[in-house]
C-alpha cells in the first residue's frame, strides 16, 4: 500500500479532519451578545444610556447576525411630559441604524407661550453609528469600543422653533464616543464628544440668527455592574445655550437598568434637565424599556 | 433456476474487512491508561501559554474557594459547553478529559491558587477551531453559570473574566 494515490488520500482524509468543527450555523438574528453590552436606547434612539450616547452597537446581534430593538421612553418632568419611541438595527456590531420619534407636550407652558394648552412639539431622529475599533468587553484593556455616529433631526413644528428664535428647524449632530466595561471593578466608562447645533436637542430647532455653528458638546457615563442583569450608573450631558429668550443647562442623571429577560430591559433614572423654555428646575423621572433580539 | 446459480456463483467470496486506518497509516490514538488523555503533538511548556500575569496575594484564590472550588468550576464549565447546543459541536471533536485539566491548571494558576499551567498557549490551542464572537460569549455565559453555583460575587466574577478577556483575539479566529 506504498503507493503514491493512496499517500495522497491519506494526507487528504487527514487534512479533512483537521478543518475547523463549525459550531451549530448561527441564525440571522443571533442574539449572542452578551446581556446589557447593547446599551438601552437613548431619547434620540441611538444605544447608549438613555440620556448619553455610547458607542454600543443596538441589537443583540454579534459580528455576523443582525440585531433589532425597539424602545418606548416618558419623562415626566414638572411642566412637561416628554415621550421618545423608537426602532434600532445593528448590523454585525458594525453599524447601527435607528429612527426615534420625540413627542414633548408642553401642557400649561404652551398656554403661557401662546402655543395653546397642552401643545406638542415633535422630532424625528434618524441616526447612524459605525464602530470604529475596539470592543466594549474584549481585547486589549485600554482600547475602548470606539465609533462615530450622525443624527440628522427634523423637527416638525420648524414654525415654532423660528419663533423662539433658532435659524433652522432641522439639523445634524455628529458624534464621537469610546466605551469600555473594566471588568477589574465591574465599572463602564463612556466618554462622547458631540457637534450640535440643537437648542434642547433640536426640540425648539437649531442655532439662531447670530449663532449659526456647531457647538462642541460632551456626554460622559459611569455605570457599575452589580449583576448579569442589573446596573447602576449616573451621566451627564453638557448643553449649549444659544437662545436668547430662555436659558439651557446642563443635564445630569442616575439611572437603574435591569435586564427582566433577555429581550427586555427596563431602566428607570432621576433626571435633572435644568431650564427648558424658561420654565426651571426640570427635574423628574425616567422610565424605559427596550426589547432587543 | 440456472440463471440463479449462475447469479450466486459470480458473488464475489466474502472478503475480511479492511482495516482502512491501518491501509492509509492513520494513527490511531490511545489514551493513556493512567490519566486518561490522549496524546497531543510536542510543545513547550510554560507558565506564560496560560495567557495572562496571576493575580498577585491571595484573595481571589480565596474567593473562589482554592482549588476544589476552582476545579468544580472548570470542570463544571467544560460540562456545561459540552452540553450547550450553540457551542457543543466544536467540544465534541476534543479531549474533554484534557481539557478539564489544563482549563483547571489555567484558572487556578492565573488566580494564583498554587498551580503550574502546563497546557498549550491559547492562539495555538484554538487555531483550527473556528470559533467566533457568538461562542465565546456563549462560553463566557456558561462560565459565569459555573462561578454563580460556586456562590462567587460578582465583582471577584468579573476581576477574573478581565484576565480572560484580552485573551479573545487568539480564541476568536472567524
Ligand atoms: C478567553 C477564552 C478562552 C480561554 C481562556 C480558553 C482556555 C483554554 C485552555 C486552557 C485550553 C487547553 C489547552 C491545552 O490543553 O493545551 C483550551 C482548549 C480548548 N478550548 Fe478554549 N478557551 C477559551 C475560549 C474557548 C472557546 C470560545 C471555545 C469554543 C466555543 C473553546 C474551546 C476549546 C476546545 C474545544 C479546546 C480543546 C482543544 C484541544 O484539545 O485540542 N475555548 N481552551
Amino acid at each position: 500500500m506504498d503507493q503514491p494515490l493512496f499517500r495522497l488520500l491519506a494526507a487528504l482524509s487527514l487534512a479533512c479532519a483537521a478543518t475547523p468543527v463549525a459550531a451549530e450555523e448561527a441564525p440571522l438574528i443571533d442574539g449572542g451578545k452578551l446581556l446589557l453590552t447593547n446599551g438601552v436606547a437613548t431619547i434620540e434612539g441611538t444605544s447608549g444610556g438613555g440620556l448619553a450616547t455610547w458607542s454600543t452597537i443596538a441589537g443583540r446581534a454579534t459580528d455576523r447576525g443582525i440585531g433589532l430593538s425597539g424602545h418606548i421612553t416618558l419623562i415626566e418632568l414638572p411642566d412637561y411630559g416628554w415621550q421618545s419611541r423608537g426602532v434600532a438595527i445593528g448590523i454585525a456590531n458594525r453599524i447601527e441604524l435607528s429612527y426615534a420619534r420625540q413627542n414633548f407636550d408642553t401642557r400649561e407652558v404652551g398656554t403661557a407661550l401662546g402655543l395653546g394648552r397642552g401643545y406638542v412639539l415633535n422630532q424625528d431622529i434618524f441616526a447612524a453609528k459605525l464602530r470604529l475599533a475596539g470592543d466594549t468587553v474584549y481585547g486589549n484593556a485600554l482600547l475602548p469600543q470606539i465609533s462615530v455616529g450622525v443624527e440628522h433631526k427634523r423637527n416638525r413644528d420648524a414654525p415654532v422653533a423660528r419663533a423662539v428664535g433658532a435659524a433652522h428647524g432641522s439639523g445634524t449632530d455628529i458624534t464621537l464616543s469610546a466605551t469600555k466595561l473594566l471588568l477589574s471593578h465591574s465599572v463602564l466608562v463612556n466618554a462622547t464628544a458631540r457637534l450640535t447645533k440643537a437648542n434642547q436637542t433640536g426640540l425648539l430647532g437649531f442655532g439662531t440668527a447670530s449663532d449659526d455653528t456647531h457647538r462642541l458638546q460632551f456626554e460622559g457615563s459611569v455605570a457599575y455592574q452589580l449583576s448579569r442583569r442589573a446596573v447602576i450608573g449616573a451621566e451627564f450631558r453638557s448643553k449649549p445655550d444659544n437662545l436668547a429668550i430662555a436659558r439651557e443647562d446642563d443635564w445630569w442623571d442616575l439611572f437603574a437598568a435591569y435586564a427582566l429577560t433577555d429581550h427586555l430591559t427596563v431602566t428607570a433614572a432621576y433626571v435633572d434637565l435644568g431650564s427648558i423654555a424658561t420654565f426651571d428646575q426640570q427635574r423628574g423621572g425616567f422610565l424605559s424599556a427596550q426589547i432587543a433580539f | 433456476m440456472f440463471l440463479l446459480a449462475a447469479a450466486l456463483l459470480m458473488q464475489p467470496a466474502a472478503e475480511p474487512p479492511v482495516d482502512w486506518d491501518k491501509e492509509f497509516g492513520v494513527e490511531e490514538k490511545v489514551r493513556d491508561p493512567a490519566t486518561g488523555e490522549l496524546p497531543v503533538d510536542p510543545y513547550v511548556q510554560s507558565n506564560r501559554n496560560a495567557g495572562a500575569t496571576p493575580f498577585a496575594g491571595t484573595a481571589m484564590a480565596t474567593a473562589f474557594g482554592g482549588q476544589d472550588g476552582i476545579r468544580r468550576i472548570a470542570h463544571r464549565t467544560v460540562e456545561l459547553s459540552e452540553a450547550d447546543p450553540r457551542i457543543a459541536e466544536i467540544f465534541k471533536a476534543h479531549d474533554m478529559v484534557r481539557l478539564k485539566r489544563t482549563l483547571f491548571e489555567q484558572f487556578c494558576h492565573i488566580l494564583n491558587a498554587g498551580c503550574d499551567y502546563s497546557g498549550r498557549d491559547m492562539a495555538s490551542s484554538h487555531k483550527d477551531m473556528g470559533v467566533r464572537m457568538r461562542d465565546l460569549n456563549a462560553l463566557v455565559e456558561n462560565l459565569q453559570a459555573a462561578m454563580r453555583e460556586e456562590g462567587i460575587g460578582f465583582a471577584a466574577q468579573n476581576r477574573f473574566l478581565g484576565k480572560l478577556a484580552p485573551m479573545s483575539g487568539d480564541v476568536v479566529t472567524r
